[in-house]
């Protein structure tokens, strides 16, 4: 069996100027936000995220990462707008916005190497008028016109998980998968960040066989990041973190804010971001949010 | 002397009368509140999740978080979808424009390459206004929520035939009511017009073309919003303890 282990710096290493990356999770749940802040303080740049976004998008915007965003929305939940997010879209972030189930086809349509699926989702709105799309006419009876929602291909997808092996079998043990499965099927890379790495055995897969998302053959890299979803809930381990992501949010006020933020959270190690954050047991401290 | 907010609510509430058993989402505590208090009272079929991923017995009060009794059922958002796509779902959303099509935008103001103002993108709303019932609500009734002309950017599709390919309105378009801080509005006026269907208790109807940016459609009788009973308050109260429905709509 191959060893897929990795660290996030050789993840990061492995990603390329322009690229088109797909990050799991949504809004504030289960983000490969170490990741994110490695990417946030690499060289890399011109990127193209696509994401049911969060502080991920915040965080990239912020640091001059992307080129473009495909998106549903950017939210924070409980702080509703991502005030990172807004600035960088307010100065012209370039977008390809799209309904949230769109989305979803998008990364379908590329799962299953098909060029398109087709929706009734974005007809009738300003969505359908972005030049990407064009519609199609049913072949039947019903003639109906549709939208094509044509395939989102990912360069790589980043997906955070509870448990995997040294092979790439994972375990999402949080109650809802969100669309990761989509996103590993969609590209062509799957980096995965793992809360514990563990022997096949200890993922007692018989057992939790329903929070096994996609196959190793998938699985291109596994790296270690215990707490890799801070300040975004890796739900049972631990929940979010809404005084940080105030913390996060005021990062915004200013260029100053931001570089203090910037130096004391993403240009350090995951121990000292770890340490920065008030330590492991602040983040099991986190209570469980009202949603 | 009843707050507006209750009355609102169970006004909203409405929405969800007849619907069987389908997916009440309320986007926002109030939509919220009045689709549990549907659930609470006349329509005890809905089913109402925890706003995260289980649909719950009974409604969860605003504030509180989904304890391990009362989970009947899962909903994932992937389900979310399959559930929405098949019809099964009326939805309520607080917009920041509705336009006279029923059009409404929650993503930009402005210039959509460039906005003045961005907000949180269309999320959902392309894939709802198509596939199930909706409805709206407004908690500031004024011209820069029911705009002239058309939402800055059409995020909700609405009865605009200019927008459709070969100018035809999809079957499932189906939109039902907008609740405000002034009345009840619905979509029964010629060729799905906005019609007032109500007004709140002490606004005249003059007072809601006033803060409409389109010309609404006027039955010859409109009558009051009713006020819920004090068992009904009694009901929303207990869904909303903390009294966040109050910092939304104010009594006058």
């Amino acid at each position: 069996m191959s060893d897929k282990t990795t660290s996030i710096e050789q993840i990061v290493g492995a990603l390329a100027d322009g690229m088109t990356i797909g990050i799991g999770g949504w809004a504030t749940r289960r983000k490969p936000m170490a990741l994110v802040r490695a990417i946030a303080r690499s060289a890399l740049r011109d990127l193209t995220v696509v994401s049911y976004g969060g502080p991920d998008v915040g965080i990239l915007a912020a640091a001059g990462k992307l080129r473009r965003l495909v998106f549903g929305f950017v939210s924070l939940d409980h702080i509703p707008l991502d005030p990172h997010f807004r600035a960088a879209r307010q100065a012209g972030l370039p977008v390809w916005e799209l309904d949230e189930g769109m989305l979803h086809w998008g990364l379908r349509a590329a799962a299953m190497r098909l060029p398109f699926l087709p929706t009734r989702a974005g007809l009738g709105t300003d969505i359908a008028r972005q030049p990407e799309f064009r519609t199609i006419t049913s072949p039947y009876d019903d003639a109906e016109a549709l939208l094509a929602m044509p395939a989102i291909h990912l360069d790589a997808a980043l997906l955070h998980v509870h448990r995997a092996d040294r092979a790439g079998n994972t375990l999402t043990l949080s109650p809802d998968p969100f669309f990761d499965a989509l996103m590993a099927r969609a590209a062509r890379q799957v980096f995965v960040t793992t809360e514990q790495l563990v022997d096949t055995a200890a993922l007692d897969m018989q057992a939790n066989a329903r929070c096994n998302l996609f196959e190793r053959a998938l699985v291109t890299g596994v790296a270690l990041a215990p707490y890799g979803a801070h300040p975004t809930s890796a739900a049972p381990d631990y929940q979010l973190d809404l005084p940080y992501l105030k913390t996060y949010a005021a990062a915004a006020a200013d260029p100053a804010s931001w570089h203090a933020y910037r130096s004391r959270f993403i240009d350090v190690s995951s121990e000292d971001y770890l340490c920065a954050v008030g330590g492991a047991s602040s983040v099991h401290a986190q209570p469980v949010p009202a949603y | 002397m009843t707050p507006l907010a209750d009355t609102v609510i169970a006004a909203a509430a409405e929405a969800w009368r007849n619907e069987g058993e389908v997916i009440a989402t309320g986007i926002g505590p109030i939509p919220r509140l009045a689709a549990s208090f549907a659930k609470s009272t006349f329509a005890p079929d809905l089913l109402l999740t925890d706003s995260e991923v289980y649909y719950r017995t009974e409604p969860l009060p605003l504030g509180a978080h989904g304890a391990s009794s009362g989970v009947e059922g899962y909903a994932p958002y992937a389900r979310i979808f399959d559930m929405l796509w098949s019809g099964r779902r009326h939805a309520m959303v607080a917009p920041v424009q509705l336009d006279r099509f029923g059009q409404c935008n929650i993503s930009v103001i402005g210039d959509h390459a460039r906005p003045r103002a961005a907000m949180l993108g269309a999320r959902g709303l392309p894939g709802n206004s198509v596939s199930h019932p909706n409805s709206f609500f407004i908690p500031q009734h004024s011209k820069r929520a029911f705009v002239a002309g058309e939402v800055d950017f059409v995020c909700g599709a609405g009865y605009n035939p200019a927008r459709f390919p070969n100018g035809r309105i999809p079957a499932f378009v189906d939109l039902r009511l907008i609740v405000t801080n002034l009345a009840v509005l619905d979509f029964s006026g010629p060729a799905h017009a906005i019609r007032v269907r109500s007004l709140h208790e002490g606004v005249s109807f003059a007072e809601v073309a006033d803060n409409t940016g389109f010309p609404l459609a006027r039955p010859a009788h409109i009558p009051v919003t009713p006020a819920p009973s004090g068992q009904h308050r009694a009901i929303i109260a207990a869904l909303d303890p903390g009294g966040v429905r109050h910092t939304i709509i104010k009594s006058a």
